[in-house]
């Protein structure tokens, strides 16, 4: 397991003497993390790398998961959904069902810590204990918030607004809110298998193994297939630039089979790829981090074709590696580019196309957005600045509305 | 044996943390109505974060109107205009405000049609706010050689506010105050006083900092210093 210290040769060692400093005055204060699975998805992988990096900065942050049988998560699964948007009716059995297991987890669970740190919906209902136990209460939302269904907000926003404080991952997903709403972009561990360093003989047999040309450009969107990310769209950049340029399209994902929408997509692009030797259309099975960090080493231009998007750290993994991304202004991703300094931000399918091109052309331009993509990423988007962005918020529940606190 | 200054120099660090207001501008109209609602802490975000965030991109517009008139409301002549901006002359939030109102305020008289152009949807500007933490770091300077070394070795957050948040503080570098009260090196405060820290990067003034008491160390000697 990684240490803080790790982290060091890249953000230096003041960003990691500033972390211990601002952490010294959290010693012994217990953090309790509650989230609805211990295994899988963005907010495990999260604080299996955030709870041991604050215990090294002293902090006694804890973990615990809420239980819920399956009827349960289908009824979260489908709150997920209407929070991006999509158009969901509950019934009154399935609000029920939310409102009981939440209830049963906020009597049975031993909710011990000075700060409740609550991550998503799921488990958002145990702020009901805090009329009895006190503590200071933050809610997480990790999920895109900027077009969520009206009655699933609704509901939720009772709860919400019963907590200290809120934390959105991006500016579009602040909501009107009682309460205060924090920003904490989410970040990319520089020492996961995802986005460390790889010797050269692994990308090159990772493209060997895929059958990818590595004398000729590549392009690549790592996404899951998925409407929102616009596949079929890429493939039809791809062709648009095709004529002009001999490359080829990477399209690498997961998650396909047991997701029937995935499955339709997949079957979209598969049409629209129509046995072109040029593209290659990978489905990859779950743990291939390796994998993904190696195809994108080996692009020479990665996209993020989204229509619409969390946060889309995968704009901020390509940078990561120095790589030009073009990608959709939606979501966080304004965040992670500003447009032609750390990479190109498109709306359109003919907009993507031309800066495609444009970038393959001009190899001393890409070069330059992704040595500034990289820079922005180092500063901004790593995980020791999510740590501290945690830690400071820590600080902020007992310093409410003071513009500048002396600690 | 260099001088030893009447009072220590004690560097301090500032870390924030960023707050939403929910609050949105989808043209120059409602940027306007926003700007003048927002809380200071609001203003202090808007024209200075950019410094710490996008530091290397520097010295692209060091505010965030700017950089949303100029590359969202695709509005290059006020994007300019307020970029232009020169925080120096303004030592309070509340001198910054008014000097933007009164940029914007022209502009969108001078035409009134565009006040309406909305920007792109999902891209209108998010009016945000900044909590910040100040804390001592362990970093102390008791000379000017100690001066140099810490200077070194701070983060660019401790430098930031040295010479950024001073300025809103007290009207003039923490840096200077010292030089000048404490080690009575008047000819190397004025120095630091005299280039424009919002047109560099935070880097390159470090360096340019280090420089200046570098050349002031070689010109004198130690025995001075």
């Amino acid at each position: 397991m990684a240490t803080l210290r790790d982290y060091e040769r890249y953000v230096g060692r003041e960003v990691i003497e500033e972390l211990e400093l601002v952490a010294g005055r959290l010693s012994g204060v217990v953090v309790q993390n509650i989230n609805s699975t211990a295994v899988g998805g963005g907010v495990a992988e999260i604080l299996m790398r955030m709870v041991p990096l604050l215990h090294d900065l002293g902090v006694n942050a804890q973990w615990d998961v809420i239980k819920g049988g399956e009827r349960f998560f289908e009824v979260t699964k489908k709150m997920h959904n209407a929070l991006h948007g999509e158009h969901v009716e509950f019934s009154k059995e399935e609000i029920d069902l939310f409102v009981e297991t939440n209830e049963m987890n906020a009597r049975d669970m031993n909710l011990h810590g000075d700060i409740m740190f609550i991550h998503d919906p799921q488990p958002c209902g145990l702020v009901r204990r805090k009329k009895d136990l006190g503590r200071k209460w933050i809610w997480r939302c990790h999920i895109d918030f900027s077009h969520p269904d009206p009655f699933t907000w609704r509901f939720l926003k009772e709860y919400i607004e019963q907590y200290d404080v809120s934390v959105f991952s991006a500016p579009s997903f602040a909501r009107e809110l009682h309460i205060p709403q924090a920003l904490v972009s989410p970040s990319i561990d520089p020492l996961s298998d995802k986005n460390r360093e790889l010797p050269q003989e692994t990308i090159d047999s990772i493209l060997e193994r895929f059958k990818i040309d590595k004398s000729r450009p590549i392009v690549t969107q790592i996404s899951r297939f998925d409407y929102l990310k616009d596949p079929v769209g890429v493939v039809k950049v791809f062709r648009r630039i095709r004529k002009y340029i001999d490359c080829q399209l990477v399209l690498a994902g997961g998650g396909a089979t047991d997701d029937p929408e995935g499955a339709k997509v997949l079957a979209e692009v598969e049409e629209a790829v129509n046995n072109d030797a040029d593209i290659f259309l990978l489905l990859l099975p779950p743990a291939s981090d390796i994998e993904i960090n190696a195809l994108q080493r080996a692009s020479t231009v990665i996209l993020q074709k989204s229509l619409r998007e969390g946060f889309g750290l995968t704009v901020a993994e390509g940078l990561w590696k120095a790589k030009p991304v073009i990608a959709g202004a939606v979501g966080g991703i304004p965040l992670q580019i500003v447009n032609k300094y750390s990479g190109l931000l498109t709306h359109t399918i003919e907009g993507t196309a031309f800066a495609l091109k444009q970038l393959l052309q001009s190899p001393a331009y890409a070069k330059s957005l992704g040595g500034n993509g990289r820079e922005h990423v180092r500063k901004n988007f790593l995980i020791t600045r999510h740590l501290r962005d945690y830690l400071l918020l820590f600080h902020s529940l007992s310093h409410k509305g003071e513009p500048v606190v002396y600690l | 044996m260099a001088l030893q200054a009447n009072d220590p120099f004690n560097f301090y660090t500032r870390q924030n943390l960023t707050f939403l207001t929910g609050r949105r501008a989808r043209n120059l109209s409602e940027l306007l109505a926003g700007i003048k609602e927002a809380t200071e802490a609001s203003i202090y975000h808007h024209t200075h974060h950019f410094l710490v965030r996008h530091e290397f991109l520097s010295p692209e517009p060091p505010n965030d109107y700017a950089y949303w008139i100029t590359n969202i409301l695709q509005d290059r002549i006020l994007g300019e205009e307020v970029a232009s901006i020169d925080l120096r002359e303004y030592s309070t939030l509340e001198d910054i405000r008014a000097r933007i109102l009164e940029v914007i305020g022209r502009s969108k008289s001078r035409e009134a049609g565009r006040s309406k152009h909305n920007a792109p949807p999902g891209e209108e500007f998010h009016f945000m706010e900044t909590q910040s933490f100040v804390l001592p770091t362990k970093h102390v300077a008791h000379n000017l050689i100690e001066f140099k070394e810490c200077l070194k070795c701070v983060s660019i957050h401790s430098i930031y506010f040295h010479v950024f948040e001073a300025r809103l503080r007290q009207r003039d570098s923490d840096f200077s105050l010292w030089l000048s009260n404490s080690l009575h090196e008047e000819k190397l405060a004025r120095e630091f006083l005299q280039f424009d820290p919002y047109t560099q990067t935070l880097e390159n003034l470090r360096q340019t900092l280090i420089r200046l008491v570098d050349t002031r160390l070689k010109r004198e000697g130690n025995g001075n210093a």
